[in-house]
């Protein structure tokens, strides 16, 4: 089959102007850091009269970078793997069984994305703090409290997800294993999983995202003892200064590890969501 | 089998809870049982929050020596402030003692989260007079016992470049006039006589009241009610408005400048020959490769025949907790912080004013600087309104005048009758609040 | 929302026997609950429980003379709603603008998200060589952090030092002043491009995803017959993408509805009415006047205004899906 002219400049057309509006910003954030801080101040140049690396070093020092780094990868590392893991019992259920509140569930997980985070924010405050007193688990101002909202917050889509691409996995494989003597769970590890590789990844890949780059709570949860990059970012502009170079040089630094972690992924996000979300 | 497998989940589940757990840490918890460790909340005071703590952190290992009180320290930055002690006062769960700007004073202690320093805990902390009266005034509502103390003082002041100044041949101006007439004489091609932080609501608010303040108009009446739309504050808004409306001194840029350093580092590379700011600028103008001898600093300046106010009473106070378990340390920490010797070794980097009588100015080597900044404080200033909504009145009155300025700096105007108009909206908001 | 009608359409699982009314439970029926209960627990705690306490805090004057002692809040009943839905007052007023701005933000960032992607997703459907690299650059701002992305924009829109200021004007050599982009009346500009351009990746990608699905014969054949390009998009390409929609659509809207990051990263403290979306101005209305009542009263009758659209927008498209 042969393109028509109009489909070859339409084709063009779209890629040159949407590489130059994803580019641009990238670009300036790229090169923004690689610029004294002089520079950033003045006009925007797009080719820096010095290239340096100095915010490269100095952003470590001006906000404790390496702490909040840890703690945004430990908290969004846990947070996808307990979400993943729950996410992949509900879809199960919700996939291989029917039973009585299986649509109530459905419908009930996924319309709590309409619920504005302005609104839980302070009442899900509130009810860490009554857990911390009742209990004396310490969820605020913990990792284990920003964990648990986070998985949590990527939990519905997770179990959609995953239930579109358990319900295109054949249940005679299932069959298969439970005539062979396999209980349910041993079917789920043994058959279901290995098949839904690519949907866990996706599902993997979104709930990491969500986790590493939520803002609103964590500029609530969060102190000294548990602040992500997400909010740490901000706190750049001092009030002596706001060190723009530094800025875009740790933003470059926080973005490296999830870019390239999804573009190598991609491939898997896409088959994930192909066979889940999108059937 | 399934249980088995349940088992191993729940497992991994609670090893990863856990795991992360005791790393993770807990601040924000009051005390430990021996009531031994205190937790304090600093605010951001100087070049960055990591300069804060390593400023902070010998005075409170001495604390430590001296008294054998652990103190967990959190600097938090202006941002996120107000939010955390919100949700701090909200939950309860909130450190032992903590900064708070001077101005929120007020708001907080309607809250009644707050120790109140009666005749017992100022005794405790070495007495009420041992703090410049214009300082401990805003402690709090008066005829209450207040809720804070003062720890850190700060002033507005007028800052000037005197070189551009000999070469214009104006001197530093006395009067509201004066300084206008000089800022048109400086405004030429990219230099403007004058950089405003016209884009911050706090700075905003704080000059809405000052020129209020001039005009001998107040934003609440005497029962703590907003009276916004007077006279006085529409005509010292406009008088402020207009120094980028009609006598366009101001760069229309600024009004995008959300922070006072955006308007300092243009005084400072030489793009403006006036600005207005606290005295803890000098550091910023450092930064900026400005010398401490190409600047002075006279008082802001009010109309000929106005009322001499500069500046309001701007600082930090300190507060405690009333849920603190740990009471009597924490007026053991406020005594230090507030002691003649601590306030000595933080005023200089943090370029504060003296908060205690008779103690000299050390925040600079400039004995001129800090004679200027210690009259300013102690005879030309007023304490922003002492009432609850004093927050509600930083946000509503500097959030429409940052409108204001951002409709003259794109080409549009604003007359009286619409500064009028945009503070009776103000006004109305406040009063849905309370 | 949209999860009853995709999981519907797969139906019940069919290795699961029916349990006849009056029959004895089969053994092991407690197993779909087990598995569930997890996820049960934790929704219940950080969204469900939450949501209960929000709409409760909404009929109380829950002011900072109460904030500290919150049990004790007096209860006000509607008057939190009265003031919010009072159109002659200040606040009322300002909840309304605030309302009109996030449906005309929405509207255009939904639109046009969905309109870049499905011509990047039409663009790289067809194998060339170079592909994988548009596909995997196009993909980069939904994979960037968003206060990353945001924060390079707000670096980029500043007035005299900013990059689109510098194009425009000194590049591109446009006559006139630099305009304000994060003040004024261009802020609702800014923060709609900045959404688009943190959001339409999105629609790419699921566009993309359901493109793959669609066999190319279909292509091949109308080729043959003559079709044109874009009759075949309209005839063929469309109708098969509708299940993707559907659920795009819906989820873009909620999002975009819901945007709290965009406009609290790109402005900050001080953000312009122009800019001033729903999400932070209820935020605002909250934390900055401490009355949180109110703010509760607002997300209420936001939430019910996504409940109805939602729900309308889900009738509706099954009702097509029916009579199709």
């Amino acid at each position: 089959m042969h393109d028509t002219t109009g489909t070859k400049v339409f084709r063009i057309v779209t890629i040159v102007l949407l590489s130059i509006f994803t580019i641009i910003p990238i670009y300036v954030m790229v090169i923004s850091g690689l610029k004294p801080l002089k520079d950033v101040q003045g006009s925007f140049s797009w080719w820096p009269e010095t290239l340096t690396i100095q915010p490269y070093i100095d952003m470590w020092k001006t906000v404790p970078l390496a702490d909040y780094f840890v703690n945004s990868v430990i908290v969004s590392s846990v947070a996808t793997v307990l979400s993943l893991i729950i996410a992949i019992f509900a879809a199960y259920a919700v996939s291989r069984y029917t039973f009585r509140g299986r649509s109530l569930f459905s419908g009930a997980v996924l319309s709590t994305q309409m619920l504005p985070g302005v609104l839980f924010l302070l009442p899900l405050f509130l009810i860490f703090v009554n857990i911390n007193t009742n209990f004396g688990i310490q969820l605020v101002g913990t990792r284990v409290g920003l964990i648990i909202t986070y998985l949590t917050f990527s939990l519905p889509f997770s179990i959609w997800m995953l239930a579109g691409y358990f319900n295109g996995i054949p249940r005679e494989l299932d069959e298969a294993a439970k005539v062979d003597g396999c209980g349910p769970m041993r079917a789920l590890i043994r058959v279901i999983l290995p098949a839904a590789r690519p949907g866990l990844v996706a599902v993997a890949i979104y709930s990491f995202m969500t986790s590493w780059g939520e803002v609103l709570f964590a500029s609530v949860m969060t102190t000294d003892a548990n602040r992500t990059l997400a909010v740490g970012l901000q706190l750049y502009s001092t009030q002596t200064n706001v060190y723009w170079n530094q800025i875009m040089a740790a933003s470059v630094v926080v973005s490296i590890p999830i870019v390239i972690g999804f573009l190598l992924l991609q491939k898997n996000f896409v088959a994930g969501l192909t066979a889940g979300a999108v059937k | 089998m399934k249980l088995r497998t349940f088992a191993a989940a729940a497992a991994i589940a609670a090893l990863a809870i856990t795991a992360t757990g005791c790393s993770g840490g807990s601040s924000g918890g009051s005390s430990d049982a021996g009531g031994k460790t205190l937790t304090y909340w600093a605010s951001n005071q100087g070049t960055s929050l990591d300069n804060d703590k390593e400023v902070l952190t010998p005075e409170l290992k001495k604390f430590e020596e001296q008294t054998g009180i652990k103190v967990n320290l959190e600097v938090i930055g202006w941002n996120d402030l107000q939010t955390r002690i919100q949700t701090a006062v909200t939950s309860g769960q909130a450190p032992d003692v903590l900064n708070i700007g001077n101005t929120w004073a007020a708001s907080l202690q309607s809250t009644g989260a707050f120790l109140p320093f009666d005749d017992a805990a100022f005794s405790a902390i070495g007495g009420k007079d041992k703090f410049v009266k214009t300082a401990m005034d805003t402690g709090g509502i008066p005829g209450e016992d207040p809720t804070s103390v003062p720890l850190y003082g700060l002033a507005y002041g007028l800052y000037y470049n005197k070189a551009m100044f000999k070469d214009a041949g104006v001197t530093p101006p006395t009067t509201w006039e004066e300084m206008v007439a000089a800022a048109k004489k400086l405004t030429t091609g990219d230099v403007h006589g004058f950089a405003l932080a016209a884009g911050s609501y706090t700075e905003n608010s704080h000059f809405a009241f000052i020129n209020a303040a001039q005009n001998g108009a107040e934003f609440f009446d005497a029962d703590g009610k907003p009276t916004f739309t007077s006279d006085g504050i529409v005509d010292g808004i406009s008088r402020y408005l207009d120094l980028m409306q009609t006598d366009k001194v101001v760069d229309p840029a600024n009004a995008q400048y959300d922070n006072a350093t955006n308007a300092i580092n243009d005084f400072a590379n030489g793009k403006a020959a006036m600005v207005l700011s606290q005295n803890n600028a000098n550091s910023s103008i450092a930064s900026q490769g400005m010398a401490e001898d190409a600047f002075g600093v006279v008082a802001f300046p009010a109309p000929a025949g106005g009322t001499d106010v500069a500046t309001m009473v701007a600082g930090i106070n300190m507060s405690i907790f009333k849920n603190t378990k740990n009471k009597d340390a924490a007026l053991e920490f406020v005594k230090f912080m507030t002691s003649e010797e601590t306030q000595a070794t933080l005023d200089k980097p943090f370029a504060a004013l003296p908060v205690l009588s008779g103690v000299t100015p050390s925040f600079t080597d400039n004995a001129e600087l800090a004679k200027t900044f210690s009259d300013i404080y102690e005879n030309k200033s007023r304490p922003l309104p002492l009432v609850p909504a004093e927050d509600q009145f930083e946000s509503t009155v500097g959030k429409a005048m940052n409108q204001m300025f951002a409709t003259v700096a794109s080409g549009g105007s604003v007359s009286k009758a619409d500064i009028k108009a945009a503070l009776t909206t103000a006004q109305q908001a406040v009063e849905a609040a309370g | 929302m949209s999860a009853p009608t995709a999981l519907k359409k797969s139906g019940p699982a069919a290795g699961a026997s029916k349990r006849k009314a009056g029959t004895p439970r089969r053994a092991g029926w407690w197993l779909p609950y087990a598995l569930l209960a997890p996820a049960v627990i934790f929704e219940l705690v950080v969204h469900v429980i939450p949501m209960v306490t929000g709409i409760w805090m909404s009929f109380l004057k829950l002011t900072k003379m109460f904030i500290a002692n919150w049990g004790n809040a007096p209860f006000v009943g509607l008057k939190n709603y009265q003031v919010a839905l009072d159109f002659d007052s200040a606040v009322g007023i300002g909840l309304l603008k605030s309302f009109g701005i996030t449906v005309a933000f929405t509207i255009l960032v939904v639109g046009l998200s969905w309109g870049l992607g499905m011509a990047a997703a039409v663009a790289l459907q067809k194998a060339f060589r170079g592909r994988a690299i548009f596909r995997t650059l196009f993909l980069i701002p939904y994979a960037l952090p968003m206060y990353a992305g945001v924060i390079a924009w707000k670096f980029m829109l500043q007035k005299d030092n900013g990059a689109v200021n510098h194009f425009l004007f000194d590049n591109l050599g446009l006559p006139g002043d630099k305009p304000f982009w994060l003040i004024g009346d261009n802020a609702f500009i800014s923060v709609v491009i900045v959404a688009i351009w943190r959001l339409w990746p999105f629609a790419f990608l699921m566009l993309m995803a359901g493109l793959q699905s669609i066999p190319t014969d279909i292509y091949e054949a109308a080729s043959v017959d003559g079709a044109k390009p874009l009759r075949q998009w309209w005839n063929m390409t469309l109708p098969m993408l509708r299940p993707v929609n559907m659920s795009l659509v819906l989820v873009m809207f909620l999002w975009t509805f819901n945007d709290f990051n965009t406009p609290f990263v790109l402005f900050g403290g001080s953000q312009p009415p122009a800019g001033d979306l729903i999400s932070f101005h209820i935020y605002n209305a909250s934390f900055l006047t401490w009355n949180f009542g109110s703010g509760a009263a607002m997300s209420v009758l936001l939430l019910l205004f996504l409940l109805v659209v939602s729900g309308i927008y889900v009738l509706f498209m099954n009702r097509r899906k029916d009579n199709a």
